[in-house]
Protein backbone atom coordinates (compact mmCIF):
# COMPACT_ATOMS: atom_id res chain seq x y z
CA UNK A 1 0.00 0.00 0.00
CA UNK A 2 1.30 3.42 -0.93
CA UNK A 3 1.72 5.76 1.96
CA UNK A 4 -1.19 8.17 2.04
CA UNK A 5 -0.55 11.87 2.31
CA UNK A 6 -2.78 13.68 4.80
CA UNK A 7 -6.10 14.55 3.22
CA UNK A 8 -5.95 18.29 3.82
CA UNK A 9 -2.56 18.53 2.12
CA UNK A 10 -3.85 16.83 -1.04
CA UNK A 11 -6.96 18.99 -0.93
CA UNK A 12 -5.10 22.26 -0.68
CA UNK A 13 -2.53 21.29 -3.27
CA UNK A 14 -5.34 20.50 -5.71
CA UNK A 15 -6.83 23.91 -4.99
CA UNK A 16 -3.58 25.83 -5.19
CA UNK A 17 -3.36 26.61 -8.94
CA UNK A 18 -6.82 28.13 -9.00
CA UNK A 19 -6.20 30.00 -5.75
CA UNK A 20 -2.89 31.37 -6.97
CA UNK A 21 -4.48 32.70 -10.17
CA UNK A 22 -7.39 34.21 -8.27
CA UNK A 23 -5.04 35.79 -5.74
CA UNK A 24 -2.76 37.28 -8.38
CA UNK A 25 -5.57 38.53 -10.58
CA UNK A 26 -8.00 39.63 -7.90
CA UNK A 27 -6.10 40.55 -4.75
CA UNK A 28 -3.22 42.41 -6.42
CA UNK A 29 -5.46 44.82 -8.34
CA UNK A 30 -7.49 45.51 -5.22
CA UNK A 31 -4.34 46.08 -3.15
CA UNK A 32 -2.93 48.29 -5.90
CA UNK A 33 -6.15 50.30 -5.82
CA UNK A 34 -5.90 50.78 -2.07
CA UNK A 35 -2.23 51.79 -2.30
CA UNK A 36 -2.85 54.15 -5.21
CA UNK A 37 -5.65 55.89 -3.39
CA UNK A 38 -3.16 57.03 -0.72
CA UNK A 39 -0.64 58.38 -3.24
CA UNK A 40 -0.68 61.47 -5.42
CA UNK A 41 -0.14 62.14 -9.08
CA UNK A 42 2.70 64.57 -9.90
CA UNK A 43 2.66 65.10 -13.65
CA UNK A 44 3.54 61.73 -15.12
CA UNK A 45 5.09 60.41 -11.91
CA UNK A 46 3.44 58.97 -8.83
CA UNK A 47 4.34 60.49 -5.48
CA UNK A 48 4.39 57.45 -3.20
CA UNK A 49 4.23 59.23 0.15
CA UNK A 50 1.16 58.45 2.21
CA UNK A 51 -1.63 61.01 2.06
CA UNK A 52 -5.35 61.20 2.63
CA UNK A 53 -5.66 64.10 0.18
CA UNK A 54 -7.60 62.06 -2.41
CA UNK A 55 -10.27 61.10 0.07
CA UNK A 56 -10.32 64.61 1.48
CA UNK A 57 -10.89 65.97 -2.04
CA UNK A 58 -14.06 63.87 -2.24
CA UNK A 59 -15.58 65.34 0.93
CA UNK A 60 -13.99 68.80 1.05
CA UNK A 61 -16.78 71.15 2.11
CA UNK A 62 -17.67 74.30 0.27
CA UNK A 63 -19.87 77.20 1.28
CA UNK A 64 -21.65 77.24 -2.08
CA UNK A 65 -23.58 74.03 -2.52
CA UNK A 66 -24.10 72.46 -5.94
CA UNK A 67 -27.66 71.37 -6.51
CA UNK A 68 -28.62 68.11 -8.17
CA UNK A 69 -32.28 67.11 -8.35
CA UNK A 70 -32.94 69.70 -5.64
CA UNK A 71 -30.50 68.07 -3.23
CA UNK A 72 -27.73 70.42 -2.06
CA UNK A 73 -24.17 69.06 -2.16
CA UNK A 74 -22.01 71.49 -0.17
CA UNK A 75 -18.75 70.22 -1.68
CA UNK A 76 -15.88 71.82 -3.61
CA UNK A 77 -15.67 68.85 -5.99
CA UNK A 78 -19.25 67.49 -5.95
CA UNK A 79 -19.10 65.34 -9.11
CA UNK A 80 -18.10 62.02 -7.45
CA UNK A 81 -20.64 62.35 -4.64
CA UNK A 82 -23.45 63.25 -7.04
CA UNK A 83 -22.57 60.45 -9.45
CA UNK A 84 -22.32 57.94 -6.62
CA UNK A 85 -25.76 58.85 -5.26
CA UNK A 86 -27.17 58.89 -8.79
CA UNK A 87 -25.66 55.49 -9.64
CA UNK A 88 -26.94 53.98 -6.40
CA UNK A 89 -30.44 55.36 -7.01
CA UNK A 90 -30.43 54.13 -10.62
CA UNK A 91 -29.19 50.68 -9.59
CA UNK A 92 -31.85 50.46 -6.93
CA UNK A 93 -34.56 51.26 -9.48
CA UNK A 94 -33.01 48.79 -11.94
CA UNK A 95 -32.90 46.07 -9.28
CA UNK A 96 -36.54 46.58 -8.32
CA UNK A 97 -37.61 46.48 -11.97
CA UNK A 98 -35.54 43.36 -12.62
CA UNK A 99 -37.07 41.54 -9.66
CA UNK A 100 -40.57 42.67 -10.64
CA UNK A 101 -40.02 41.16 -14.10
CA UNK A 102 -37.99 38.11 -13.13
CA UNK A 103 -40.13 36.94 -10.22
CA UNK A 104 -43.29 36.25 -12.27
CA UNK A 105 -41.18 34.53 -14.93
CA UNK A 106 -39.52 32.30 -12.35
CA UNK A 107 -42.87 31.66 -10.66
CA UNK A 108 -44.45 30.63 -13.93
CA UNK A 109 -41.53 28.36 -14.68
CA UNK A 110 -41.54 26.73 -11.25
CA UNK A 111 -45.28 26.19 -10.81
CA UNK A 112 -46.95 26.21 -14.19
CA UNK A 113 -44.52 24.54 -16.56
CA UNK A 114 -44.65 20.77 -16.57
CA UNK A 115 -41.93 18.70 -18.16
CA UNK A 116 -39.86 20.98 -20.37
CA UNK A 117 -38.50 23.12 -17.49
CA UNK A 118 -34.87 22.80 -18.52
CA UNK A 119 -35.67 23.85 -22.08
CA UNK A 120 -37.41 26.99 -20.82
CA UNK A 121 -34.49 27.77 -18.54
CA UNK A 122 -32.05 27.53 -21.46
CA UNK A 123 -34.31 29.71 -23.59
CA UNK A 124 -34.39 32.30 -20.82
CA UNK A 125 -30.65 32.28 -20.24
CA UNK A 126 -29.47 32.40 -23.85
CA UNK A 127 -29.88 36.19 -24.00
CA UNK A 128 -27.65 36.41 -20.94
CA UNK A 129 -24.86 34.56 -22.72
CA UNK A 130 -25.02 36.60 -25.89
CA UNK A 131 -22.67 39.50 -26.23
CA UNK A 132 -23.36 42.19 -23.66
CA UNK A 133 -22.09 44.84 -26.03
CA UNK A 134 -24.52 43.68 -28.67
CA UNK A 135 -27.48 43.77 -26.30
CA UNK A 136 -26.64 47.33 -25.30
CA UNK A 137 -26.22 48.29 -28.92
CA UNK A 138 -29.55 46.73 -29.82
CA UNK A 139 -31.19 49.23 -27.48
CA UNK A 140 -29.33 52.05 -29.13
CA UNK A 141 -30.86 51.01 -32.46
CA UNK A 142 -34.21 50.60 -30.78
CA UNK A 143 -34.39 53.96 -29.01
CA UNK A 144 -32.37 56.20 -31.36
CA UNK A 145 -33.63 59.34 -33.08
CA UNK A 146 -33.96 57.35 -36.29
CA UNK A 147 -34.25 54.11 -34.37
CA UNK A 148 -36.65 51.22 -34.60
CA UNK A 149 -39.32 52.68 -32.32
CA UNK A 150 -39.33 56.11 -33.92
CA UNK A 151 -39.12 54.97 -37.53
CA UNK A 152 -41.54 52.12 -36.87
CA UNK A 153 -44.17 54.37 -35.33
CA UNK A 154 -43.62 56.91 -38.07
CA UNK A 155 -44.15 54.41 -40.86
CA UNK A 156 -47.29 53.21 -39.10
CA UNK A 157 -48.52 56.79 -39.07
CA UNK A 158 -48.68 57.10 -35.29
CA UNK A 159 -46.00 59.77 -35.15
CA UNK A 160 -45.17 62.62 -37.47
CA UNK A 161 -42.05 63.78 -35.62
CA UNK A 162 -39.58 61.38 -34.00
CA UNK A 163 -39.52 61.33 -30.20
CA UNK A 164 -36.18 62.73 -29.10
CA UNK A 165 -36.44 61.81 -25.42
CA UNK A 166 -35.89 58.07 -25.90
CA UNK A 167 -32.12 57.82 -26.10
CA UNK A 168 -29.25 59.45 -24.18
CA UNK A 169 -30.77 59.81 -20.75
CA UNK A 170 -30.81 57.91 -17.45
CA UNK A 171 -34.02 56.13 -18.40
CA UNK A 172 -32.43 54.62 -21.51
CA UNK A 173 -29.55 53.38 -19.33
CA UNK A 174 -32.01 51.85 -16.89
CA UNK A 175 -34.12 50.13 -19.54
CA UNK A 176 -31.02 48.67 -21.16
CA UNK A 177 -29.60 47.43 -17.87
CA UNK A 178 -32.91 45.91 -16.78
CA UNK A 179 -33.02 44.03 -20.05
CA UNK A 180 -29.44 42.88 -19.66
CA UNK A 181 -29.93 41.49 -16.16
CA UNK A 182 -33.44 39.98 -16.15
CA UNK A 183 -32.32 36.64 -17.56
CA UNK A 184 -29.60 36.42 -14.94
CA UNK A 185 -31.99 37.10 -12.05
CA UNK A 186 -34.54 34.45 -13.08
CA UNK A 187 -32.16 31.59 -12.19
CA UNK A 188 -31.68 32.07 -8.42
CA UNK A 189 -35.36 32.95 -7.93
CA UNK A 190 -36.40 29.87 -9.89
CA UNK A 191 -34.12 27.62 -7.84
CA UNK A 192 -35.56 28.85 -4.54
CA UNK A 193 -39.15 28.54 -5.80
CA UNK A 194 -38.56 25.10 -7.25
CA UNK A 195 -37.15 23.87 -3.93
CA UNK A 196 -40.33 24.68 -1.99
CA UNK A 197 -41.98 21.54 -0.68
CA UNK A 198 -45.35 21.40 -2.43
CA UNK A 199 -46.99 19.84 0.62
CA UNK A 200 -46.65 23.18 2.45
CA UNK A 201 -48.76 24.77 -0.24
CA UNK A 202 -51.32 22.00 -0.06
CA UNK A 203 -51.41 22.33 3.72
CA UNK A 204 -52.07 26.07 3.42
CA UNK A 205 -54.91 25.43 0.98
CA UNK A 206 -56.38 22.68 3.16
CA UNK A 207 -56.31 25.00 6.14
CA UNK A 208 -58.44 27.44 4.19
CA UNK A 209 -55.94 30.04 2.96
CA UNK A 210 -56.86 31.96 -0.15
CA UNK A 211 -54.42 31.88 -3.07
CA UNK A 212 -53.15 35.38 -2.26
CA UNK A 213 -52.71 34.60 1.42
CA UNK A 214 -50.98 31.35 0.59
CA UNK A 215 -48.59 33.25 -1.66
CA UNK A 216 -47.87 35.95 0.90
CA UNK A 217 -47.54 33.60 3.88
CA UNK A 218 -45.81 30.60 2.38
CA UNK A 219 -44.38 31.07 -1.10
CA UNK A 220 -42.97 34.56 -0.76
CA UNK A 221 -41.09 34.03 2.54
CA UNK A 222 -39.70 30.68 1.38
CA UNK A 223 -38.44 32.14 -1.89
CA UNK A 224 -36.99 35.23 -0.18
CA UNK A 225 -33.36 34.00 0.01
CA UNK A 226 -33.18 33.36 -3.74
CA UNK A 227 -34.92 36.63 -4.53
CA UNK A 228 -32.61 38.62 -2.26
CA UNK A 229 -29.62 36.83 -3.74
CA UNK A 230 -30.80 37.76 -7.22
CA UNK A 231 -31.35 41.36 -6.15
CA UNK A 232 -27.79 41.62 -4.84
CA UNK A 233 -26.39 39.95 -7.96
CA UNK A 234 -28.02 42.71 -9.99
CA UNK A 235 -27.52 45.67 -7.66
CA UNK A 236 -23.81 45.30 -6.94
CA UNK A 237 -22.43 45.12 -10.50
CA UNK A 238 -24.83 47.64 -12.04
CA UNK A 239 -23.64 50.46 -9.76
CA UNK A 240 -20.26 50.37 -11.46
CA UNK A 241 -21.41 49.58 -14.96
CA UNK A 242 -19.45 51.31 -17.67
CA UNK A 243 -20.52 50.11 -21.12
CA UNK A 244 -24.22 50.93 -20.95
CA UNK A 245 -23.96 54.57 -19.80
CA UNK A 246 -21.21 55.12 -22.37
CA UNK A 247 -23.31 53.85 -25.26
CA UNK A 248 -26.87 54.92 -24.44
CA UNK A 249 -26.49 57.35 -21.53
CA UNK A 250 -25.36 60.54 -23.20
CA UNK A 251 -24.18 63.45 -21.01
CA UNK A 252 -27.10 63.18 -18.58
CA UNK A 253 -26.90 59.41 -18.19
CA UNK A 254 -23.31 59.12 -16.96
CA UNK A 255 -22.63 56.96 -13.93
CA UNK A 256 -19.78 56.52 -11.48
CA UNK A 257 -18.08 53.94 -13.74
CA UNK A 258 -17.63 56.60 -16.41
CA UNK A 259 -15.99 58.92 -13.90
CA UNK A 260 -13.57 56.19 -12.81
CA UNK A 261 -12.60 55.50 -16.40
CA UNK A 262 -12.15 59.20 -17.08
CA UNK A 263 -10.01 59.85 -14.01
CA UNK A 264 -7.76 56.90 -14.85
CA UNK A 265 -7.38 57.29 -18.59
CA UNK A 266 -8.26 60.82 -19.68
CA UNK A 267 -7.43 63.03 -16.72
CA UNK A 268 -4.44 60.86 -15.79
CA UNK A 269 -5.26 61.06 -12.11
CA UNK A 270 -5.16 57.40 -11.10
CA UNK A 271 -4.91 58.11 -7.34
CA UNK A 272 -8.13 60.11 -7.31
CA UNK A 273 -9.77 57.46 -9.53
CA UNK A 274 -8.63 54.79 -7.08
CA UNK A 275 -10.07 56.77 -4.17
CA UNK A 276 -13.40 57.03 -6.02
CA UNK A 277 -13.33 53.27 -6.76
CA UNK A 278 -12.59 52.35 -3.16
CA UNK A 279 -15.29 54.72 -1.89
CA UNK A 280 -17.76 53.15 -4.31
CA UNK A 281 -16.94 49.59 -3.26
CA UNK A 282 -17.02 50.44 0.45
CA UNK A 283 -20.37 52.24 0.04
CA UNK A 284 -21.86 49.26 -1.78
CA UNK A 285 -20.46 46.92 0.87
CA UNK A 286 -21.94 48.98 3.71
CA UNK A 287 -25.35 49.23 2.01
CA UNK A 288 -25.49 45.49 1.30
CA UNK A 289 -24.40 44.56 4.84
CA UNK A 290 -26.91 46.95 6.40
CA UNK A 291 -29.67 45.64 4.17
CA UNK A 292 -28.95 42.00 4.99
CA UNK A 293 -28.74 42.79 8.68
CA UNK A 294 -31.99 44.75 8.64
CA UNK A 295 -34.03 41.97 7.07
CA UNK A 296 -32.36 39.27 9.16
CA UNK A 297 -31.00 37.31 6.21
CA UNK A 298 -29.55 34.46 8.29
CA UNK A 299 -32.91 33.77 9.86
CA UNK A 300 -34.61 33.76 6.47
CA UNK A 301 -32.10 31.38 5.01
CA UNK A 302 -32.22 28.90 7.87
CA UNK A 303 -36.01 28.85 7.69
CA UNK A 304 -36.00 28.05 3.99
CA UNK A 305 -33.88 24.95 4.52
CA UNK B 1 -39.95 36.69 -23.54
CA UNK B 2 -40.70 39.41 -26.06
CA UNK B 3 -38.86 41.90 -23.87
CA UNK B 4 -35.89 39.52 -23.65
CA UNK B 5 -35.60 38.61 -27.29
CA UNK B 6 -37.18 41.59 -29.10
CA UNK B 7 -34.24 44.00 -28.99
CA UNK B 8 -31.69 41.28 -29.72
CA UNK B 9 -33.57 40.14 -32.81
CA UNK B 10 -33.37 43.65 -34.27
CA UNK B 11 -29.72 43.03 -35.16
CA UNK B 12 -30.39 40.02 -37.43
CA UNK B 13 -33.40 41.83 -38.89
CA UNK B 14 -31.52 44.97 -39.91
CA UNK B 15 -28.44 43.01 -40.96
CA UNK B 16 -30.30 41.61 -43.98
CA UNK B 17 -31.98 44.94 -44.76
CA UNK B 18 -30.75 46.55 -47.98
CA UNK B 19 -29.96 49.99 -46.52
CA UNK B 20 -27.21 51.56 -44.47
CA UNK B 21 -29.66 52.90 -41.89
CA UNK B 22 -31.29 50.75 -39.24
CA UNK B 23 -34.77 52.18 -39.72
CA UNK B 24 -38.26 51.03 -40.61
CA UNK B 25 -39.75 50.53 -43.17
CA UNK B 26 -37.47 47.74 -44.32
CA UNK B 27 -36.04 48.12 -47.82
CA UNK B 28 -35.32 44.69 -49.21
CA UNK B 29 -33.55 41.48 -48.43
CA UNK B 30 -29.79 41.29 -48.98
CA UNK B 31 -26.86 39.23 -47.84
CA UNK B 32 -24.22 41.64 -49.10
CA UNK B 33 -23.30 42.81 -45.59
CA UNK B 34 -22.34 39.25 -44.80
CA UNK B 35 -20.37 38.90 -48.01
CA UNK B 36 -18.43 42.08 -47.23
CA UNK B 37 -17.37 40.68 -43.87
CA UNK B 38 -15.30 37.99 -45.51
CA UNK B 39 -13.09 40.62 -47.19
CA UNK B 40 -12.54 42.80 -44.13
CA UNK B 41 -8.95 42.17 -43.01
CA UNK B 42 -9.25 44.17 -39.75
CA UNK B 43 -12.25 42.14 -38.76
CA UNK B 44 -10.65 38.82 -39.64
CA UNK B 45 -7.59 39.71 -37.60
CA UNK B 46 -9.72 40.63 -34.58
CA UNK B 47 -11.63 37.38 -35.02
CA UNK B 48 -8.38 35.40 -35.08
CA UNK B 49 -7.22 37.18 -31.91
CA UNK B 50 -10.52 36.48 -30.19
CA UNK B 51 -10.36 32.80 -31.07
CA UNK B 52 -6.79 32.51 -29.76
CA UNK B 53 -7.60 34.31 -26.51
CA UNK B 54 -10.86 32.43 -25.95
CA UNK B 55 -9.38 29.02 -26.72
CA UNK B 56 -6.33 29.42 -24.50
CA UNK B 57 -8.11 31.12 -21.60
CA UNK B 58 -10.89 28.53 -21.54
CA UNK B 59 -8.34 25.71 -21.57
CA UNK B 60 -6.32 27.20 -18.71
CA UNK B 61 -9.38 28.17 -16.66
CA UNK B 62 -10.83 24.66 -16.96
CA UNK B 63 -7.49 22.99 -16.32
CA UNK B 64 -7.04 24.75 -12.97
CA UNK B 65 -10.72 24.45 -12.05
CA UNK B 66 -10.89 20.65 -12.38
CA UNK B 67 -8.51 19.94 -9.45
CA UNK B 68 -10.02 22.82 -7.47
CA UNK B 69 -13.54 21.49 -7.97
CA UNK B 70 -12.40 18.00 -6.95
CA UNK B 71 -10.79 19.41 -3.82
CA UNK B 72 -13.92 21.32 -2.84
CA UNK B 73 -16.31 18.44 -3.46
CA UNK B 74 -14.24 15.45 -2.33
CA UNK B 75 -12.18 16.70 0.60
CA UNK B 76 -13.30 18.18 3.87
CA UNK B 77 -11.25 21.36 3.98
CA UNK B 78 -11.21 24.16 6.45
CA UNK B 79 -12.28 27.45 4.87
CA UNK B 80 -13.79 25.89 1.76
CA UNK B 81 -16.89 28.06 2.11
CA UNK B 82 -14.73 31.16 2.22
CA UNK B 83 -12.72 30.00 -0.80
CA UNK B 84 -15.90 29.46 -2.80
CA UNK B 85 -17.22 32.90 -1.90
CA UNK B 86 -13.92 34.52 -2.82
CA UNK B 87 -13.90 32.69 -6.13
CA UNK B 88 -17.31 34.02 -7.10
CA UNK B 89 -16.29 37.62 -6.28
CA UNK B 90 -15.41 38.47 -9.91
CA UNK B 91 -19.06 37.92 -10.76
CA UNK B 92 -20.16 40.83 -8.59
CA UNK B 93 -17.25 43.27 -8.45
CA UNK B 94 -17.65 45.65 -11.42
CA UNK B 95 -15.13 44.63 -14.06
CA UNK B 96 -14.13 48.24 -14.65
CA UNK B 97 -12.36 48.12 -11.28
CA UNK B 98 -10.26 45.17 -12.40
CA UNK B 99 -9.84 46.71 -15.83
CA UNK B 100 -8.28 49.97 -14.66
CA UNK B 101 -6.38 48.38 -11.76
CA UNK B 102 -4.77 45.72 -13.95
CA UNK B 103 -3.97 48.37 -16.52
CA UNK B 104 -2.12 50.45 -13.93
CA UNK B 105 -0.27 47.42 -12.59
CA UNK B 106 0.84 46.28 -16.03
CA UNK B 107 1.87 49.67 -17.35
CA UNK B 108 3.13 51.49 -14.27
CA UNK B 109 4.32 48.83 -11.82
CA UNK B 110 5.48 46.01 -14.05
CA UNK B 111 6.37 48.09 -17.08
CA UNK B 112 5.02 45.45 -19.45
CA UNK B 113 3.33 45.96 -22.77
CA UNK B 114 -0.32 45.30 -23.43
CA UNK B 115 -0.66 42.22 -25.59
CA UNK B 116 -3.14 39.45 -26.19
CA UNK B 117 -1.52 37.76 -23.18
CA UNK B 118 -2.75 40.44 -20.82
CA UNK B 119 -6.30 40.07 -22.15
CA UNK B 120 -6.03 36.28 -21.95
CA UNK B 121 -4.82 36.35 -18.35
CA UNK B 122 -7.73 38.52 -17.27
CA UNK B 123 -10.14 36.23 -19.10
CA UNK B 124 -8.79 33.16 -17.29
CA UNK B 125 -9.60 34.92 -14.06
CA UNK B 126 -13.19 35.88 -14.92
CA UNK B 127 -13.87 32.43 -16.41
CA UNK B 128 -12.89 30.49 -13.30
CA UNK B 129 -16.16 31.18 -11.40
CA UNK B 130 -18.17 29.84 -14.34
CA UNK B 131 -15.94 26.79 -14.71
CA UNK B 132 -16.13 26.07 -10.98
CA UNK B 133 -19.94 26.26 -10.95
CA UNK B 134 -20.34 23.83 -13.84
CA UNK B 135 -17.66 21.41 -12.65
CA UNK B 136 -18.76 21.33 -9.03
CA UNK B 137 -22.37 20.61 -9.93
CA UNK B 138 -21.16 17.80 -12.20
CA UNK B 139 -18.86 16.31 -9.56
CA UNK B 140 -21.55 16.48 -6.90
CA UNK B 141 -23.93 14.83 -9.33
CA UNK B 142 -22.39 11.42 -9.64
CA UNK B 143 -22.17 8.54 -7.26
CA UNK B 144 -19.10 8.80 -5.04
CA UNK B 145 -19.23 5.09 -4.28
CA UNK B 146 -17.83 4.48 -7.78
CA UNK B 147 -14.62 6.20 -6.75
CA UNK B 148 -14.57 4.38 -3.43
CA UNK B 149 -15.03 1.06 -5.19
CA UNK B 150 -12.08 1.81 -7.42
CA UNK B 151 -9.89 2.59 -4.43
CA UNK B 152 -11.06 -0.52 -2.61
CA UNK B 153 -10.13 -2.59 -5.63
CA UNK B 154 -6.58 -1.34 -5.24
CA UNK B 155 -6.29 1.51 -7.73
CA UNK B 156 -4.19 4.48 -6.62
CA UNK B 157 -5.52 8.00 -6.45
CA UNK B 158 -4.17 8.86 -9.89
CA UNK B 159 -5.60 5.80 -11.62
CA UNK B 160 -8.94 6.36 -9.92
CA UNK B 161 -8.93 9.91 -11.21
CA UNK B 162 -7.96 8.89 -14.75
CA UNK B 163 -10.21 5.87 -15.09
CA UNK B 164 -13.25 6.79 -13.00
CA UNK B 165 -13.52 10.48 -12.13
CA UNK B 166 -12.30 11.96 -15.40
CA UNK B 167 -14.54 9.95 -17.74
CA UNK B 168 -17.57 10.60 -15.54
CA UNK B 169 -16.80 14.30 -15.30
CA UNK B 170 -16.02 14.64 -19.01
CA UNK B 171 -19.37 16.14 -19.95
CA UNK B 172 -18.91 18.76 -17.24
CA UNK B 173 -15.38 19.49 -18.44
CA UNK B 174 -16.53 19.99 -22.02
CA UNK B 175 -19.41 22.24 -21.03
CA UNK B 176 -17.06 24.21 -18.79
CA UNK B 177 -14.69 24.66 -21.75
CA UNK B 178 -17.56 25.87 -23.93
CA UNK B 179 -18.94 28.31 -21.35
CA UNK B 180 -15.48 29.75 -20.61
CA UNK B 181 -14.94 30.10 -24.34
CA UNK B 182 -18.16 32.10 -24.74
CA UNK B 183 -17.39 34.18 -21.66
CA UNK B 184 -14.02 35.19 -23.07
CA UNK B 185 -15.25 35.57 -26.65
CA UNK B 186 -17.97 38.03 -25.60
CA UNK B 187 -16.05 39.86 -22.88
CA UNK B 188 -15.64 43.56 -23.59
CA UNK B 189 -14.68 45.73 -20.60
CA UNK B 190 -11.44 43.97 -19.60
CA UNK B 191 -10.41 43.49 -23.22
CA UNK B 192 -11.11 47.18 -23.87
CA UNK B 193 -8.83 48.37 -21.07
CA UNK B 194 -6.13 45.75 -21.51
CA UNK B 195 -5.70 45.63 -25.26
CA UNK B 196 -2.75 47.27 -26.94
CA UNK B 197 -2.37 47.25 -30.70
CA UNK B 198 -4.00 43.84 -31.05
CA UNK B 199 -7.68 43.77 -30.17
CA UNK B 200 -10.38 41.18 -29.81
CA UNK B 201 -13.63 41.10 -31.73
CA UNK B 202 -15.87 42.94 -29.20
CA UNK B 203 -13.34 45.78 -28.91
CA UNK B 204 -13.09 45.97 -32.70
CA UNK B 205 -16.89 46.02 -32.91
CA UNK B 206 -17.06 48.83 -30.33
CA UNK B 207 -14.54 50.89 -32.29
CA UNK B 208 -16.42 50.44 -35.57
CA UNK B 209 -19.81 51.32 -34.10
CA UNK B 210 -18.85 54.98 -34.09
CA UNK B 211 -19.05 55.10 -37.88
CA UNK B 212 -22.71 55.13 -38.96
CA UNK B 213 -21.99 53.81 -42.46
CA UNK B 214 -20.37 50.69 -41.01
CA UNK B 215 -23.51 49.87 -39.02
CA UNK B 216 -25.10 47.17 -41.21
CA UNK B 217 -21.77 45.36 -41.54
CA UNK B 218 -21.38 45.42 -37.77
CA UNK B 219 -24.93 44.17 -37.34
CA UNK B 220 -24.09 41.29 -39.65
CA UNK B 221 -21.02 40.59 -37.53
CA UNK B 222 -23.11 40.87 -34.36
CA UNK B 223 -25.66 38.42 -35.73
CA UNK B 224 -22.93 35.94 -36.55
CA UNK B 225 -21.48 36.21 -33.04
CA UNK B 226 -24.98 35.90 -31.60
CA UNK B 227 -25.78 32.67 -33.40
CA UNK B 228 -22.36 31.27 -32.66
CA UNK B 229 -22.66 31.99 -28.90
CA UNK B 230 -26.21 30.65 -28.72
CA UNK B 231 -25.10 27.47 -30.48
CA UNK B 232 -22.23 26.92 -28.04
CA UNK B 233 -24.42 27.53 -24.97
CA UNK B 234 -27.03 25.07 -26.24
CA UNK B 235 -24.32 22.52 -26.97
CA UNK B 236 -22.91 22.97 -23.45
CA UNK B 237 -26.36 22.46 -21.96
CA UNK B 238 -27.03 19.31 -24.00
CA UNK B 239 -23.71 17.85 -22.90
CA UNK B 240 -24.37 18.67 -19.28
CA UNK B 241 -27.79 17.05 -19.48
CA UNK B 242 -26.45 13.92 -21.12
CA UNK B 243 -23.95 13.67 -18.29
CA UNK B 244 -26.69 13.81 -15.68
CA UNK B 245 -28.65 11.08 -17.44
CA UNK B 246 -25.73 8.68 -17.58
CA UNK B 247 -25.77 8.61 -13.78
CA UNK B 248 -29.03 6.81 -13.62
CA UNK B 249 -28.68 3.15 -12.61
CA UNK B 250 -28.07 0.79 -15.45
CA UNK B 251 -26.35 3.36 -17.62
CA UNK B 252 -22.96 2.93 -15.96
Amino acid sequence: MVQRRPEWLTGYSLLSPAIIIMAVMMVTPLLAMVALSFWTQQGFELDRSFTLANYFALVEPSSEPTYWMGIPFPLTYPVPAILLIKSLAMSLAITLAVIALAYPMAYFLAFHVRGQKALWLVLLTIPFWTSYLLRVFAWKIMLGFNGAINSGLKSLGVLTEPLSFLLYNPLAVMITLVHAWVAFAVLPIFVSLDKIDRSYLEAATDLGDSRLRRFLQVTLPLSAPGTIGAALLVFIPTVGDYVTPTLVGGPSGTMIGNLIQELFLKQNNAPLGAAVSITMMVTIGVIVTLFLWLIGFRRLRSRAR
Amino acid sequence: MLFLYGPILLAPLFSVNDSIFATFPLKGFTLRHYAEMANNTGLLKALRNSLIVAASSSLIATAVSVPAAIALTRYKLRGSGLIMTAMSAPLVIPSIIFGVALLIIILRFLDLELTLWTIGASHVFISIPFAMTVLMSRLEGFDKSLEEASRDLGEGAWMTFLRVTLPLAMSGIVSSLLLCFVTSFDEFVLAFFLSGTETTLPVYLFGQLRFPNKLPGMLALGTTILMFSALIVILAEILRRRGVQSNSPGAV
